[in-house]
């Protein structure tokens, strides 16, 4: 077969033997595989992105507060805190499982920094990792419950939802509220911290630089492969679009405070878990087992250290989530972690477009879909309404979000793409 | 494609060797006291009435189910297979009835599932190459190896399927029906692929309900009927006689039917248990 194709003198490339195909190229190739994607249900990012223009624009119209500098910085801020949580939902949710108990857990991680750090006295780094570790601990017991008694994790979760939240009363005792000290890093982190202007300008370039020069590392070695290399023009429109808007983004919040180093922590650790998800071979497994997991098996992947790793990572990360929602409020409490912090980190995760059915996502979804819900919740805030309101309004928003993943879930499996 | 070449009597040392397995799913015994020999260089087909035990028997030779009891010997060592890693390790690939393939990954990530290179950066340029060179083998049509399987036709993944098991170089394959959702020209290549693996000095393990299939391949025939062995046969075996040692009765409707439809041919038959 081989032998044939070589022989002849204009041998079409390995990946454009096949005639059937159309292979977009250029800008307009890629607006039209654009298209095709999102009518064939693969959505992307796209809901998120329309959503977020219609929030922003009726809560610009409603109070034109809304869109300043000082509130945007603020909604970075309190942003960063679940969506950390949600990037750990992410991770789950690749899997195809769920933790219902991220609040709790969150909660119980502010309460042990707010008790061994001033409480017990013991230095704030120390504090943080024990809370860090006792999140991984209970990720590993969701674990151990799901693969050695195939517990449901729905079940397993919300169990340990009301366990953690006794544990995290438990510890903060009668006082029920511990404050943090005023002035220390990690409060100063939380509520005042952002970036020197020229550092955050220089990250938003790297970043583009960095777009640019490994898609045109992997360009080449495709060509010198033999494979088609994706557009330059592409590439470099993607990298130009990205530094641009970075940069006015940048530019708008550094007319107020600037970029807190708490969103640039968040934004990190999405950038690490973007990587982790789709260039190693862990990421890989995850996908893997969260479509199929009987064909993971076979495979020889160890589906059960990737369910314990999913579990893990999400529980730490919610500890994490708690530990910075601690320093954003300067206060460990009994209130920590509870009402609405659960189900807005998951819907975060989905709004920004992880499948609730497993094996389909990706951990910018956590970046966008946070941002949706802190817009909304900030927007509802100006507005001066009850918590009520703000309640069944987040609460709509989940919905529709879940209607459009099912939807597109839909549509992919008529157009072939499941 | 008969076994008249003198090339192939001599079988090579023994690459698997079962003895005695037997698998029960609670009080059903799906397998009883299974011998089976594998060699190097050599096609064995396992064929069986649906229900005979051959995709029970080639889980457990993937390490997919665990045997109740029986005796595995692997290249000359005794092995125990706790789970498809184990398999995969000793250099036994398969290609399952069910294919196995998630259909979220596309057509590279599945091929290499489990053995991405360069874990902590893959290489997916290395990984396409090799993808587009295995299923160029196979003479595979796949319009793009980076769409989702979910996207491919039942033949195309199946396809995919064998291309995924020849990527480790494994010293035995199974294939439990390679050629059921297979095209005419997809088929031939199949079977020219189980000869080449096969004159590459590995062993071949191929299950499959198209006699025509089997006979061109294979140089053993064994029969299982109920999870027993009912027979080994050669591939100049009378159609009547292998399917009365697959069905358990020399009256049975097959022969029945093609006994009205063919005279008798002579036989030449030779046993061994």
């Amino acid at each position: 077969m081989t032998s044939d194709i070589n022989t002849k003198p204009a041998a079409p490339l390995l990946d454009r033997a096949d005639t059937r195909v159309r292979h977009d190229a250029g800008i307009s190739g890629a607006i039209r595989g654009f298209l095709d994607r999102v009518r064939s249900g693969d959505l992307g990012s796209l809901p998120v992105v329309v959503g977020l223009a219609i929030i922003w624009t009726v809560f610009q119209s409603l109070n034109p507060v809304f869109l300043s500098s000082n509130n945007l910085v603020n909604l970075l801020f309190d942003s960063s805190t679940v969506g950390v949580i949600a990037l750990g939902i992410v991770c789950i949710l690749m899997v195809g499982e769920i933790d219902l108990s991220v609040g709790s857990v969150s909660g119980f991680a502010s309460a042990m920094v707010g008790v061994l750090w001033v409480n017990a006295g013991w230095p704030v780094g120390v504090a943080i990792l024990a809370a860090l570790a006792v999140g991984a601990i209970f990720g590993l017991l969701y674990a151990a419950l799901f693969n050695r008694l195939g517990m449901p994790s729905f079940v397993s979760t919300l169990a340990g939802l009301l366990a953690v939240l006794g544990l995290q009363l438990y510890v903060l005792g009668s006082s029920g509220s511990i404050n943090l000290p005023y002035g220390s890093a990690v409060v100063n982190l939380g509520q005042t911290l952002v970036m020197p202007h020229a550092v955050a300008y220089a990250l938003a370039a790297i970043a583009g630089i960095a777009v640019l020069v490994s898609g045109l590392r992997t360009a080449a070695r495709r060509r010198a492969a033999g494979l088609t290399p994706q557009s330059m023009a592409g590439l470099v429109a993607r990298a130009l679009i990205l530094t641009v808007v970075l940069e006015i983004v940048i530019f708008y919040l550094n007319g107020d405070r600037g970029v807190p180093w708490m969103f640039g922590l968040f934004v990190g650790l999405v950038v690490a878990m973007d990587y982790a998800l789709t260039r190693t071979k862990w990421g890989r497994s995850m996908t893997a087992v969260g479509g199929n997991r009987e064909a993971a098996r076979r495979s020889g992947i160890n589906v059960r250290f990737i369910y314990m790793s999913a579990f893990a990572l999400c529980s730490t990360l919610a500890a994490l989530g708690g530990v910075m929602s601690a320093a954003r409020l300067a206060s460990a409490s009994q209130q920590a972690g509870t009402g609405d912090v659960n189900l807005n980190a998951i819907a975060a995760a989905v709004i920004g477009g992880t499948s609730l059915f497993g094996g389909r996502g990706n951990a910018y979804s956590a970046l966008l879909g946070i941002i949706v819900i802190q817009s909304i919740a900030s927007g509802l805030t100006l507005l001066d309404l009850s918590s009520s309101l703000r309640y069944m309004i987040t609460g709509g928003v989940l919905a529709v979000a879940v209607i459009v993943d099912s939807l597109a879930r839909r549509s992919r499996v008529s157009h072939g793409r499941a | 494609m008969t076994n008249t070449s003198p090339a192939m009597t001599p079988a090579g040392e023994t690459v698997l060797s079962l003895r005695g397995i037997c698998k029960q799913f609670g009080a059903v015994s799906a397998l009883t006291d299974i011998d089976l020999d594998v060699h190097a260089g050599e096609v064995v087909a396992l064929v069986g009435d649906n229900g005979a035990g051959k995709s029970t028997l080639v889980k457990v030779l993937a390490g997919v189910h665990q045997a109740t009891s029986g005796t595995m010997t692997f290249g000359g060592k005794p092995v125990a297979l706790t789970g498809p890693n184990d398999a995969l390790a000793l250099g036994i690939a398969t290609v399952f009835q069910d294919l196995a393939l998630c259909e979220n990954l596309d057509v590279v990530a599945n091929i290499f599932l489990g053995k991405e290179l360069q874990p902590l950066a893959l290489d997916e340029v290395t990984m396409e190459i090799r993808a587009w060179t295995l299923l160029n083998e196979l003479s595979a049509r796949i319009p793009s190896v980076r769409e989702p399987i979910a996207s491919l036709s039942g033949g195309q993944r199946q396809t995919v399927a064998i291309a995924r098991s020849l990527l480790l170089e494994p010293k035995l394959i199974m294939l439990d029906e390679p050629t059921a959702a297979l095209g005419v020209a997809q088929t031939a290549e199949v079977l020219n692929l189980i000869e080449r693996v096969r004159d590459r000095g590995l062993g071949v393990i191929m299950i499959s309900h198209n006699m025509e299939d089997v006979r061109a391949v294979a140089d053993r025939i064994v029969v299982l009927r109920l999870g027993r062995n009912n027979g080994v046969f050669y591939p100049d075996t009378s159609n009547q006689e292998l399917v009365s040692a697959i069905t358990g009765a020399a009256d049975n409707a097959v022969s029945r039917r093609s006994g009205r439809r063919q005279a008798e041919r002579e036989l030449t038959t030779e046993e061994r248990a």
